[in-house]
């Protein structure tokens, strides 16, 4: 923000909401990559701590919707403050379901310690996982600087996601058809993995926010649409 | 989706009523409006916004030519009502004045009755024949006015006698008693509590029906909510133009952003 509210308690209302967000955003973060992390080392003790974590993640969705009805009922905010509040609203759903993802896959990692190991399943969705993190954090950082061009790029990154959620989508399939003993496994790989593919279109959608923040303006829909397992299910 | 007029009350028609083109307005040597043009559509609430001295009001009063009365004031440019450029020489001011009406900041009724507030126009315009007439329009402007039903059993008290709030529907009332196809008001609520102030938000949109409304406000809220196109004037230049909502959403222009924020700009 270049220039001052005359009202300086303004600003820090607004400041204050966009900390509280960015907190989320970094809860959010971390969570999904302890929960990969647990995933991949078969870590039930860290998986525990990503399960417990999201709490901490409710309440601030709770508290940042709560500071943001106060602002709109007292500051009635206009033109960028009103965008403002409203992509931090927005935003914050969008954390807040994310959290919840990485909740999942880290309740699905204690299951998967008692279950028998699929060779190389879970490699892709390591990738999936830094991918998804590494979007959020540049739609964040496109949020902090007000930068519509990096928010396009974490738009368009999302296709990568996509590819990368068919290609985990064949393999397991592929694994499961091989060997049944391997459905129990890679039915929840598949899981974690399409909640992979969720919290990208999650990381979108604040991407999309951001667009609208800084231009006035959501972007126009016309990115490539990569998720394509409903016809692969049909060859299948 | 992105079109935000389908929550907007929107504008029935886009007829301009009022067409302004290169307007410059001079006090003495001070430039107060530099080279305005702006086109205020029938049945529409246009409010003009903009800080202090920024010639909203002055501009306002370019329209029903309430300028003429300060001696070093000189308008240049065009200003056509219906067609009419209301600066021609053979334009009299006092019939344009009953086609544009206006209503001040402060309420100011006649020292006279409820009756004769309401009545004056009519009678030195001669739009009445009879008594019987005239008590049909001011019953019909007094209803206008959203006040027939707090006075209607003392026409014959004085006007000064109302609250703050009703003698501005009283000064609505009058303004509208002469059939006016315009209506300025400059900060008509600036003196008003907050639910003199709602009513006559109330009666501002009902008005737009029947009329096209300019309307001056410091209040952006309130231009925010009676207004479908609003107009910010900064330093003499008029810096936006557009429909309210978007203004108060998006505005196109640095100056308008900082100024409805409550930046300093």
């Amino acid at each position: 923000m270049i220039e001052q509210h005359i009202a300086s308690a303004f600003d820090r209302d607004l400041e204050s909401i966009q900390a509280m967000l960015m907190k989320m955003g970094g809860l959010v973060e971390t969570a999904i990559l302890d929960g990969a992390k647990s995933l991949g080392d078969r870590d039930v003790e860290l998986a525990e701590q990503v399960r417990a974590g999201d709490a901490a993640i409710d309440a601030l969705e709770e508290q940042v919707n709560e500071e943001a009805t106060r602002v709109i009922a007292l500051r009635a905010p206009t033109a960028s403050d009103l965008r403002t509040v409203m992509t931090v609203i927005k935003i914050s759903a969008n954390l807040e379901r994310c959290g919840d993802y990485a909740k999942n896959l880290a309740k699905r990692t204690t299951v998967l310690v008692d279950a028998t190991p699929v060779e190389g399943g879970d490699v892709s969705i390591q990738r999936m996982a830094r991918e998804v993190q590494l979007m959020l954090k540049d739609a964040l950082d496109a949020y902090i600087q007000r930068d519509a061009e990096l928010a396009q790029q974490v738009i368009l990154r999302d296709e990568d996601v996509d590819k990368l959620y068919n290609a985990v989508f064949r393999q397991l399939l592929t694994y499961m058809m091989e060997d049944p003993s391997n459905i129990t496994t890679c039915m929840h790989l598949h899981f974690i993995a399409k909640n992979m593919e969720r919290m990208g279109d999650h990381v979108t959608s604040i991407a999309e926010q951001v667009v609208y923040l800084v231009t006035g303006h959501m972007p126009d829909d016309n990115r490539p649409k990569q998720e394509t397992t409903n016809f692969t299910a049909e060859e299948a | 989706m992105n079109d935000m007029r389908t929550i907007e009350r929107t504008t029935q028609m886009d007829e301009i009523k009022i067409s302004a083109t290169g307007v410059q307005v001079y006090y003495g040597d001070t430039h107060a409006i530099k080279d305005v043009s702006v086109n205020i559509e029938d049945k529409t609430v246009t409010a003009f916004i903009g800080p202090s001295g920024c010639g909203k009001s002055t501009f306002l009063r370019c329209l029903n030519r309430m300028n003429d009365t300060i001696d070093i004031c000189r308008v240049e440019g065009d200003i056509i009502l219906d067609g009419e450029d209301i600066y021609h020489p053979k334009v009299d001011p006092v019939q344009l004045r009953a086609k544009v009406g206006m209503v001040f900041q402060k309420p100011n009724p006649f020292p006279k009755s409820i009756y004769d507030n309401v009545a004056y126009g009519p009678r030195i315009h001669g739009l009445a024949k009879t008594k019987a007439d005239l008590d049909v329009i001011v019953e019909k402007s007094l209803r206008r006015g959203a006040i027939w039903d707090e006075v209607k059993d003392r026409l014959d008290q004085p006007g000064t006698g109302l609250s703050g709030g009703q003698q501005q529907r009283l000064c609505i009332a009058r303004a509208v008693a002469t059939e006016p196809e315009v209506l300025l008001m400059d900060e008509p609520c600036s003196a008003l509590d907050p639910i003199a102030t709602a009513q006559v938000e109330e009666l501002i949109d009902e008005l737009r029906q029947s009329y096209s409304v300019v309307i001056v406000t410091h209040s952006m809220q309130q231009a925010a909510r009676v207004s479908q196109k609003t107009a910010f004037f900064h330093l003499g230049n008029l810096v936006e133009f557009g429909e309210t909502g978007q203004i108060f959403t998006n505005p196109q222009d640095s100056r308008t952003e900082s100024y409805i924020t409550g930046r300093i700009g």
